[in-house]
C-alpha cells in the first residue's frame, strides 16, 4: 500500500516538474513571439552546405531537405567510421597479443595514448595535420598514382573521371573535404583503441584448453585463432562492441567544432537562424534516438544469431 | 638471447614482422626527435618558429598563462593556482583507500568552501572576480568535480530506482537513463544553453556555466546509475534476503547492507566513467565555455601564432594524458589488489 503512495508522489513530481517547464516555455515564447510547430521546415534555408553524398542541395532548398542532408551526412561518415574501425580495432587487438615483441608494445602504446585523450583535441589535431602540414594542391602529395593528399582535401580517381589540377584546385574524381576526411580519422583511430581491449579481453576469456585442444588436433596458431578461438570469442565481443558502434554514432555530432556539416552542425545552423530551438533539438534526439534503437536491433540480430543455441 | 630469438625471431614470418616494424621505428623516430626538440624553437619568437624547420614550443611558453588560466585577472593568477593544487590533492586523498571514511565528506565540504573562497573572492581583501572570467585548467577540473558530485548521489538514487519493485518508479527511471544515452552529449548541452533559459520563468536566468554544469550532470548520472546497477546486480541474493530478515527498512537495507558492498565492487567501472566524464568535459568549447582546450584554441586565434595547430594539441593530448593516465593506472592498481 505504502509502495502505491511513493508512485504516486514520484509521478506527481515529474508531472509537476514538467507541467512548470512547459508553461514557463509556452509563457516565454509567448512573450518572443516564436510560432512553434515545424512549419518553418518548407521555408527556405538559404545556406550552403560544404559537402553532400548523395542528395543535390542549394541554398534555395527548404529546411528539411538541408537537415536530410545532415542525417545523411552523419550515417555516411558514422558507417565508414565503423567499418574502418572495426578492422583496425580487431588488428590492434589481435596485435596486442602476438608473440612479436615490438609489435605488442606498439600497439599498447598506440590503445593507451588514444584512449587517454578527449576526441576533441584528437579531432582537431587531425584537422590542423591535414590544414597545416599537407602541401598546397599544386604541390600534392601523390602516394598512389591518381591519389593526390593537399591541405585542400584528398582527391582520389573514380571510374568516371581522374582528378587534375586546374588553376588553384583539383578538379574531376572524387574528393573528400579536409573535414570529412580529419573527422572519419578521428573517428576510427579513436573507436578502434577501444574495440581492440574489447577483442583483446575476448579472445582472453576463451580458456587456454581451446587452444592447447586446437594446436593438439594440428592446426597453426592463425588457423586455431580463425577457427577455434574467434567464433567463441565473438559472442563475448559483440555486446560492447555494439555500444562502441553507439558511441561513434553519437560522437560523429562533433563534427561541428570542425566545421563538418552533419546533423547537429546544420541544426545548430537552423535554429540560430529561425529561433526555433525546440523544434530543432527535438529534430536531433530524435534522429539520434532512431539510429541507436536501429543499431542496437541489428546488433542484438547478430548476437542471437551466433549465441549458443 | 633467448628472450630476443622468442620474442622477435621465433619464425621467418615473425621475424620479418619484427624487420619491418625496426624499419618502421628507424624512419619515424629521429624524425620526430628532431622535429619535437633537435631543431625545436623554445624561446617566444614566432619568427624564429616560421623560419625554423622544427616544433615551435615558444607558443606554448608565450601563451601557458592564458592555457592555463584564461581570462582571469592577470595580477590574480595565484588564486585558481592554488585553487587547482588544492582540488587535485582532494581527489588524490580522496583515491586512497586509507582515507575511506565519512570524514572525506567534510573535508571535500571544507576544500569546496575554500576553492570558493580563492576563485570569486571578494572577501579577506581578495579582489571579486565573477565567473564569466574563470578559465583554463581549472574550470576543467571544477566541471568534472561538481559534475560528479552532483551526478553520483543522483545515479546511485536512479540505479536503485531501475532496480526497484515499483513499476512507475523503474518506468521513470528507465526512461531518464534510456533517453540521456541514446543521445549525444553535444544536444544535450546545445539543449542546456538555447532550451534552458525558455523553460525558466521570466525575469529569471542562469548563466552559462551553471547551464553547461546542469546537463553535465544529467549526462553523467545516467551513465554512472548503469555503472552503480551493475554493482548492484553482483551482490548475491543471500545479502538483500539476509537484509530483509534482520526487519530493517528498504533505506537501512540499502544505506548499511547492500550499497556499502555494491559501491566497493564498481570502483574500478566508476573510475573509468570519471576518466570519460573528464575528457568529455572538452566539449563545452563548442558551447562557448573556456575550459583548457577552449583556451588552447582561442590561443592559435593571435595572427602572430596561427599555424602552431600541432603544437598545441599535443601540449593539449599531453595534459589530458597525464591526468586521464594517472586515472586508469590507479584502477588498474585496483583491480589488481
Amino acid at each position: 500500500m505504502r509502495g502505491i503512495g511513493y508512485q504516486a508522489l514520484a509521478l506527481a513530481l515529474v508531472l509537476g516538474v514538467a507541467w512548470y517547464l512547459i508553461s514557463n516555455t509556452l509563457a516565454n515564447l509567448e512573450a518572443r513571439r516564436i510560432a512553434s510547430g515545424f512549419a518553418f521546415l518548407r521555408r527556405e534555408a538559404g545556406f550552403e552546405i560544404g559537402q553532400s553524398f548523395f542528395l543535390s542541395y542549394g541554398a534555395a532548398d527548404s529546411y528539411l531537405r538541408a537537415l536530410v542532408v545532415g542525417v545523411v551526412n552523419t550515417l555516411t561518415v558514422s558507417l565508414i567510421g565503423i567499418v574502418i574501425a572495426t578492422l583496425l580495432g580487431t588488428a590492434v587487438g589481435l596485435s596486442r597479443l602476438a608473440r612479436n615483441f615490438l609489435l605488442r608494445t606498439l600497439a599498447g602504446g598506440y590503445v593507451e595514448f588514444v584512449r587517454n585523450v578527449p576526441l576533441l583535441v584528437q579531432l582537431f589535431f587531425w584537422y590542423a595535420i591535414i590544414t597545416e602540414v599537407l602541401p598546397h594542391p599544386r604541390a600534392a602529395l601523390e602516394p598512389l598514382p591518381g591519389v593526390f593528399l593537399s591541405n585542400r582535401g584528398i582527391f582520389f580517381p573514380t571510374l568516371a573521371s581522374t582528378p587534375e589540377l586546374q588553376g588553384f584546385n583539383f578538379a574531376g574524381g572524387a574528393a573528400l573535404t579536409p573535414e570529412f576526411a580529419a573527422l572519419l580519422a578521428g573517428l576510427a583511430t579513436y573507436t578502434a583503441a577501444f574495440i581492440a581491449e574489447i577483442v583483446r579481453a575476448g579472445i582472453l576469456a576463451i580458456e587456454r584448453g581451446q587452444w592447447e585442444a586446437a594446436l593438439a588436433v594440428g592446426l597453426t596458431r592463425r588457423q586455431a585463432l580463425r577457427l577455434v578461438v574467434m567464433p567463441q570469442a565473438l559472442r563475448v565481443i559483440v555486446p560492447p562492441l555494439t555500444s562502441q558502434y553507439l558511441n561513434l554514432t553519437k560522437n560523429s555530432s562533433l563534427a561541428v567544432a570542425i566545421g563538418y556539416p552533419d546533423l547537429v552542425s546544420i541544426a545548430n545552423t537552423t535554429i540560430n537562424q529561425t529561433g526555433q530551438a525546440i523544434e530543432g533539438i527535438a529534430v536531433i534526439m530524435a534522429v539520434f534516438l532512431t539510429v541507436s534503437l536501429t543499431i542496437s536491433a541489428l546488433m542484438n540480430w547478430y548476437n542471437a544469431r551466433i549465441a549458443l543455441r | 638471447m633467448k628472450w630476443l630469438r622468442d620474442n622477435f625471431f621465433s619464425s621467418w614470418a615473425q621475424g620479418a614482422v619484427s624487420l619491418a616494424m625496426l624499419a618502421l621505428l628507424w624512419h619515424a623516430v629521429p624524425a620526430f626527435v628532431d622535429w619535437a626538440f633537435l631543431d625545436a624553437v623554445w624561446r617566444p619568437d614566432s619568427k624564429a618558429c616560421r623560419a625554423g624547420e622544427g616544433a615551435c614550443w615558444g607558443f606554448i611558453a608565450e601563451k601557458h598563462r592564458f592555457i592555463l588560466f584564461g581570462t582571469y585577472p592577470y595580477d590574480e593568477h595565484w588564486r585558481p593556482a592554488a585553487a587547482s593544487a588544492l582540488l587535485v590533492g582532494l581527489w588524490i586523498v580522496s583515491l586512497m583507500r586509507r582515507f575511506w571514511s565519512w570524514w572525506l565528506v567534510p573535508t571535500w565540504v571544507a576544500g569546496l568552501a575554500l576553492i570558493a573562497l580563492l576563485m570569486w573572492g571578494g572577501v579577506l581583501g581578495l579582489d571579486y572576480v565573477e565567473n564569466e572570467r574563470w578559465g583554463g585548467l581549472i574550470l576543467t577540473l571544477l566541471l568534472t568535480t561538481f559534475g560528479l558530485a552532483a551526478a553520483f548521489p543522483l545515479s546511485i538514487l536512479v540505479a536503485l530506482g531501475r532496480r526497484s519493485e515499483l513499476p512507475v518508479v523503474r518506468a521513470l527511471c528507465i526512461a531518464y537513463i534510456e533517453l540521456i544515452r541514446g543521445v549525444p552529449l553535444i544536444s544535450l548541452l546545445f539543449m542546456a544553453s538555447v532550451m534552458l533559459p525558455l523553460f525558466l520563468p521570466a525575469g529569471v536566468s542562469i548563466d552559462k556555466l551553471l547551464r553547461a554544469q546542469i546537463a553535465l550532470i544529467l549526462f553523467a548520472g545516467a551513465y554512472l546509475a548503469e555503472v552503480v546497477r551493475g554493482g548492484l546486480q553482483a551482490i548475491p541474493r543471500g545479502q538483500y534476503e539476509a537484509a530483509a530478515a534482520l526487519g530493517l527498512s528498504y533505506a537501512k537495507r540499502m544505506a548499511f547492507i547492500i550499497l556499502p558492498q555494491a559501491l566497493r565492487i564498481a570502483v574500478p567501472p566508476l573510475v573509468n566513467t570519471f576518466i570519460g566524464f573528464f575528457k568529455d568535459t572538452s566539449l563545452v568549447l563548442i558551447i562557448g565555455l573556456f575550459d583548457l582546450l577552449s583556451t588552447i584554441k582561442i590561443s592559435l586565434n593571435e595572427p602572430a601564432w596561427t599555424g602552431f595547430g600541432i603544437e598545441a594539441y599535443l601540449f593539449a593530448a599531453v595534459v589530458y594524458f597525464v591526468f586521464c593516465y594517472a586515472m586508469s593506472a590507479y584502477s588498474r592498481g585496483l583491480e589488481r589488489r
